[in-house]
């Protein structure tokens, strides 16, 4: 994949395929220690340890049309193909976590792309489930609830056109906000 | 979050919802699967929804679907329309997405081209 939001795009269908109701997105960029940890979190069925265990091998998958599932293990190498890991926990009936670490500034790193687009496309699509997107760089924190919105927005949908272009907006220009406000910090790491 | 943005769209939608007869006939699906998602569904998605917002046609409904077995096809997006049996585009882009908007789901004309099945 090429952007690290397509990746979450990817995994968090495994979640709703769960039947989650609640899916997390935490993003956290650490320029100190040179660290991006991505962590999704559900409320889905959960899986049984042995399942959890053969989970990110590609020849594994719970689909029964075939015999290969990528998506986790694709996550897996582009975490390790940048000195981070995979890490997956999960409890039958309680739900999954997938963290996942990566070299910030390694030159393996995919960029982190359009999590706006990604956002809009979950949201709008699964307008039953809560999501929670939070992302933070340094100390700064930019954040998006489904619960929050739904309460503003009222009878209108989620799967409003106009919905999905204030989600890839609102997380564009939050994001855009929370980097320009950590540049001083960027610029005592570099110094 | 915005939320002075997101009450401005609620007083606008919902003036327009109460005017809707409430029946969505339009049907579009995109495969969002790990292989979808790769050959490049998300920009095709986002062309698709642009595309219809631009021509005012926010009745019809977009969803997503998982892998339907042609990996590479990917992007497939399959159209329904009230009456008439599904069509499958296969491979393709955001340019393709929005020739399907204007000339078929708009225009009822199935654009042959682009056409990777279509239900007999």
């Amino acid at each position: 994949m090429l952007e690290l939001s397509l990746h979450i795009l990817d995994i968090v269908q495994n979640s709703l395929a769960a039947q989650a109701s609640q899916v997390e997105i935490r993003i956290r960029e650490d320029l100190g220690k040179d660290l991006l940890t991505l962590e999704v979190e559900d409320n889905g069925r959960g899986m049984s340890p042995e399942l959890t265990r053969r989970v990110t091998d590609p020849f594994y998958t719970s689909r029964t049309t075939r015999e290969v599932g990528l998506g986790l293990s694709l996550l897996k190498l582009a975490a390790e193909r940048c000195g981070g890991r995979l890490e997956v926990r999960s409890q039958e009936g309680k739900g999954t976590k997938i963290s996942a670490t990566f070299g910030l500034d390694h030159f393996d790193r995919a960029p982190l792309g359009d999590m706006g687009e990604t956002l809009a496309v979950l949201i709008c699509g699964n307008p039953g489930v809560n999501f929670l997107y939070e992302h933070g760089v340094d100390g700064q924190t930019y954040r998006l609830a489904t619960r929050e919105m739904r309460e503003i927005l009222g009878p209108v949908s989620l799967d409003e056109p106009s919905v999905h272009d204030f989600i890839r907006q609102d997380v564009q220009q939050g994001l855009k906000k929370i980097k320009a406000a950590s540049f001083p910090k960027i610029m005592e790491v570099l110094r | 979050m915005n939320i002075e943005e997101l009450k401005k769209i609620r007083e606008k939608m919902q003036k327009e919802i109460d005017l809707r007869s409430g029946e969505k006939a339009i049907k579009v699906v995109i495969g969002m699967g790990t292989c979808g998602i790769a050959a490049g569904a998300r920009p095709v998605m986002a062309a698709i929804k642009d595309e219809l917002s631009r021509k005012n046609a926010e009745s019809v409904t977009v969803t997503q679907s998982g892998c339907a077995g042609f990996c590479e096809q990917e992007p497939l997006i399959d159209v329904f329309l009230p009456g008439e049996k599904k069509v499958t585009y296969g491979k393709v882009n955001p340019d393709k997405a929005r020739r399907i908007v204007q000339e078929h789901i708009l225009g009822g004309k199935v654009v042959n081209e682009f056409v990777f099945a279509q239900e007999k």
